[in-house]
């Protein structure tokens, strides 16, 4: 029994795990997320490093060029600061980056190089409790950065209404879809090249989901593609919490989110099964 | 633990196949593993042997046949099935971002055990697998043997009923394979019921006690490594070595004096139950060999001769 074990830590890696709701029929994934608390333990600047990225755009964009851009549109006619209208996207698509990074590059690795799942299904543990643990932790990595990133926004006074708390749980569904998919989609990835086209995917997404600039300046039929995509929903959904403007129209983004998670992961525990256990 | 003839066989396979699209990895085989036995899979590369272990081990589901594994199917409760077995597969799937220590605490908890337990038993692995002074260290620039031994030790952490080894000794130096075989006795010794794919022969006779020889999806021999012998072999081996190229040239000069005989580019091989009267007799027949060796028949010779001398890959 080593020192190490007997730590608080030990402890902190207990309760975080505890704190996840697993699903029925992966109850077992929670020993795959302890994993990947511990295996981080050894480097645990990688994980510092996320919290900065969307801290850094909300200054520089946010604040920085927002002072040149001055107040725009957030619907309706009403004019908000650049700032105040760019957070929440920033916060959107710091959950879905960090989902994807965790569900496309890390999983990959450990599909195709270290054979992590290959030992880890000789265990009790199936398809979908690797499908789920995995996501579960890329959820957990997620909270923790847009926690962070909401404590800024907040103490900057970007936040202008209470509902922004509710922006916590949003990130981390937006999250779930993004996770959920990325991990379906890793599992038709050949080799590294194949990843350009998650690039691909993510950056324009990242750039044009009515993200830095509102929806109304695109034409009309590019607006139906801008709200075809998951991250615009994402966005839109963290917006209105942080701004108060909330109602039932709301509840589109969320089934929307929350379709794209569900199929997401029941396909990626099927592809770990047809690829696994052949 | 002694098994009781009564006991339900641990392992029981019949008609059990595998294919791959159209290839036919195992071809209807017929297996009965009991209790405290330890039961070797022998054969050449493509014998299907690691095959049959990925469905004893619930991560490949039969395409025919019928498995039981601990009297349960694995198609319905592969996941209780793998919670009882403890699995070394052919190629070492440690946790290079871990420690040692971490190795078996993380694998332990993929069984749901408590964290006291496991911290326990890490601790007596560790010592069992000869590695408590790397305990804190990662696992990366560890030998291949100690990978080995920690792979071995990892996958007792549940305390498994039944010990699944794919070749354990493949790719190991002389001196690796012994302290392993060492500790796989001492496992054997304490009750596990041990079942192992190899082709070393040596490793065979050493743990087996009993096997089947596989070759090409099927069972081809079944018994004891001696029983193997006595059945596929005769008692002795006589290897000649005469002053020639070409051996086959004096084959027919000594096929009377074996049941069977062998020729080698560089000697002949006599079966025979009686080495010395046979090399005698060669003598008297004037054929002055450079070298008679008169030796015990091996497993490895029923096994080349039930599964012949052409290279597979």
């Amino acid at each position: 029994m080593s020192a190490l074990e007997r730590s608080p830590r030990g402890g902190a890696v207990q309760r975080l795990g505890r704190m996840v709701p697993f699903p029925a029929g992966a109850s077992m994934a929670r020993a795959l997320v302890e994993r990947n608390i511990r295996a981080y333990r050894s480097r645990w600047i990688t994980l510092v490093s996320g919290l900065f990225e969307p801290v850094f755009y909300l200054f520089s964009l946010g604040v920085g060029l927002g002072a040149l851009i001055g107040q725009v549109d957030a619907g309706g006619g009403r004019m908000i600061e650049y700032a105040a209208y760019v957070a929440p996207a920033l916060m959107a698509a710091a959950a879905m980056n960090g989902a994807i990074f965790d569900a496309t590059f890390n999983v990959f690795f450990k599909l195709k190089y270290t054979k992590l799942y290959e030992s880890v299904l000789a265990t009790p543990l199936g398809p979908r409790d690797v499908a789920v643990g995995e996501i579960a932790w890329a959820l957990l990595r997620g909270s923790l950065y847009s926690t962070t990133f909401l404590l800024v926004v907040a103490v900057s006074g970007m936040a202008r209404s209470w509902w922004a708390v509710l922006a916590i749980p949003t990130a981390t569904l937006i999250g779930f879809a993004f996770a959920s998919a990325g991990m379906a989609l890793t599992t038709f990835m050949r080799s590294w090249q194949d990843f350009e086209y998650v690039n691909i995917s993510i950056l324009p997404m990242f750039l044009f989901s009515a993200t830095f600039f509102p929806l109304s300046t695109y034409p009309e039929a590019l607006q139906w593609v801008v709200q075809a995509t998951p991250l615009y929903h994402g966005a839109s959904l963290v917006r209105s919490l942080m701004l108060g403007d909330v109602g039932v129209g709301l509840v589109v983004h969320v089934l929307y989110l929350v379709m794209m998670g569900l199929v997401g992961i029941t396909f990626a525990a099927r592809r770990v099964e047809r690829l696994l256990l052949t | 633990m002694v098994a009781q003839p009564d006991d339900p066989p641990l392992i029981a396979a019949r008609g059990l196949t595998k294919h791959f699209g159209d290839f036919t990895a195992v071809d209807g085989i017929d297996v009965e593993v009991r209790r405290g036995e330890a039961f070797g899979f022998l054969g050449p590369n493509g014998a299907g042997k690691s095959s049959t272990m990925r469905m004893i081990g619930c991560v490949s589901p039969p395409s025919g046949g019928t498995l039981r594994v601990l009297g349960m199917d694995p198609i319905t409760h592969g996941s209780q099935i793998r919670g009882r077995l403890g699995v070394v597969p052919q190629r070492d799937t440690l946790d290079e971002e871990l420690t040692v220590r971490e190795n078996i605490l993380v694998y332990g908890r993929y069984f749901g055990l408590p964290r006291s337990v496991i911290r326990e038993r890490a601790t007596e692995l560790l010592e069992f697998a000869q590695l408590s002074e790397r305990a804190d260290e990662l696992v990366e620039p560890l030998s291949g043997g100690m990978k080995r031994r920690l792979t071995i030790a990892r996958s007792l952490v549940n305390e498994p009923e039944l010990l699944m080894l794919d070749e354990p000794t493949t790719g190991l130096d002389p001196q690796a394979r012994h302290a392993l075989w060492d500790r796989l006795f001492r496992l054997k010794r304490s009750g596990v019921t041990l079942v192992l794919t190899t082709h070393y022969m040596d490793e065979a006779e050493q743990l087996c006690d009993r096997l089947v020889v596989m070759d090409g999806g099927r069972i081809v021999a079944e018994g004891s490594p001696r029983q193997l012998i006595s059945e596929h072999s005769t008692r002795e081996v006589l290897e000649l070595r005469l002053a020639t190229d070409d051996h086959e040239l004096y084959e027919a000069k000594v096929s009377d004096l074996a049941t069977r005989v062998e020729v080698l580019p560089d000697r002949l091989l006599l079966y025979t139950d009686d080495g010395d009267a046979a090399a005698k007799i060669v003598h008297e027949r004037g054929l002055a060999p450079l070298s008679t060796l008169v030796r015990r028949a091996t497993l490895e010779d029923v096994f080349l001769h039930l599964t012949g001398r052409t290279l597979i890959d």
